[in-house]
């Protein structure tokens, strides 16, 4: 397996952000309140308010929530660029590969090779520190996780 | 306990679920009376100057919590790496977090590659550490080092601006400061006297900014080293306070005594044993 060129945790991606004008970011729904057949899940997650749902409370949640996303989509797009379509293609591979090295959702996963992969082994930062799911004061129901994470909720 | 409605893992980093809810409270509380308490502030007096040996960081040491002094002896001068080191301005936790930060990550780098890390390289770590944040971590930086390519000293502000300068100083007292470096700085100044500029520039500092006050500490980087004086000077207007508040014994005097013999004869004794091993 290559190491990938650029150190991704440096990398300052300034000209990549012309070709990523047409992709615009993704903004998601706040919060797991879909359920079965699209529509609001009650039971679980309560009642729901068109005022939370439409508008971020806080300026960098939305931009926190995509940023690991736009980051790689920079860089990818940025290697292209330079590399030609086989060293993305060659690292999201790689990825996708390390990625499905796991244990079951409810259970805590290293993913080491993943953060080799990506850099996130020699560097530092408030994801490390702040909120360690090892230290999550709550458990979820472990036939609730798998059935969410193979898509059957 | 087993919750049913947590479907994956929480992710990692800042959490955002309680904004709304600060929101809603802050106008709730006593009628808007009562406002939620306010992070302690640095409202600080930082100075950086390039000599012609290294470079000279100075900063004063009070910590503001609103309108009182919460810390007289605070330390402002971060240690990042043997070869640099970092004054913080803004709110307290966030540089102090911020500069730890940069410091473990150029720690990782320099095992890894085995090179002394560049002051270029930590001021591009910071600047794209508080972008990402878009300013909401309130810590204004000055960032000064020795390297293989010379004496740097760079600012760098809470959205990510930088700056290379050879003189510098930030924080609320900043203004009073920058008005004696302005002054009296002279490109490659001998080490003495960029001591005594930067302790002038903290000095007016102190004395016209109400956020500034107390010591005035110094730290000096050069190619040899790292000389790290706290405090360089202390002020003179220091507090009398006793901090033991007990009386003395003779305080009161003794006016008569009188003794009575308690009479105690022993009834049972026992003797156990107590294993020591």
């Amino acid at each position: 397996m290559c190491a990938p060129v650029i150190p991704l945790s440096f990398a300052k991606n300034t000209r990549g952000l012309r070709s990523q004008l047409k992709d615009s970011v993704p903004v998601t729904g706040m919060g797991p309140q879909v359920g079965a057949y699209g529509v609001q899940d009650t039971l679980r997650s309560g009642f729901s308010s068109v005022k939370n749902e439409l508008l971020p409370s806080h300026v960098l949640e939305l931009s926190e929530k995509n940023f690991q996303l736009n980051q790689d989509k920079m860089n990818f797009s940025t290697l292209r660029n330079i590399q030609g379509l086989h060293a993305p293609l060659k690292l999201q591979m790689e990825y996708r590969a390390a990625r499905q090295i796991q244990r079951l959702p409810f259970l805590q996963s290293s993913h080491l090779a993943l953060d080799t992969l990506k850099g996130n082994d020699e560097s530092i930062s408030f994801e490390d520190i702040l909120n360690d799911p090892a230290q999550s004061e709550m458990m979820g129901e472990p036939h609730i996780m798998v059935e969410y994470k193979l898509g059957m909720m | 306990m087993a919750l049913s409605n947590v479907v994956e893992t929480p992710a990692s980093g800042f959490n955002f679920e309680n904004v709304s809810r600060n929101v809603a409270l802050d106008g709730l509380l006593e009628g808007g009376h009562a406002k939620a308490p306010k992070p302690m502030k640095t409202g600080t007096t930082i100075a950086g100057v390039v000599c012609k040996d290294g470079v000279v960081l100075g900063a004063d040491t009070r910590a503001t919590s609103g309108e009182v002094v919460a810390d007289k002896m605070c330390a402002k001068i971060h240690y990042i790496s043997p070869n640099m080191y970092c004054c913080g301005a803004g709110t307290a936790a966030d540089t102090e977090k911020t500069t730890d930060l940069l410091s473990s990550n150029l720690t990782i780098f320099s095992m890894t590659s085995g090179r002394n890390p560049r002051v270029v390289m930590a001021v591009n770590i910071l600047q794209d550490m508080l972008f990402r944040y878009r300013g909401q971590i309130g810590a204004s930086l000055i960032l000064g080092g020795v390297d293989c390519t010379g004496n740097h000293l760079y600012t760098v502000g809470p959205y990510g601006s930088i700056d290379n300068v050879p003189y510098l100083a930030m924080g609320s007292g900043d203004l009073a400061a920058l008005g004696i470096l302005e002054d009296r700085f002279k490109p490659n100044m001998e080490l003495e006297d960029a001591k005594e500029l930067v302790r002038d520039a903290i000095h007016s500092g102190i004395m016209s900014d109400l956020g500034s006050g107390n010591n005035i500490d110094i730290c000096v980087i050069t190619k040899q080293g790292v000389d790290y004086i706290r405090p360089y000077q202390e002020s003179e207007y220091k507090d009398k306070r006793q901090r033991r508040y007990k009386y003395r014994p003779g305080t009161t005097s003794i006016l008569t005594e009188k003794i009575v013999p308690l009479e105690l004869e022993v009834v049972q004794e026992t003797v156990q044993r107590m294993d020591t091993a």
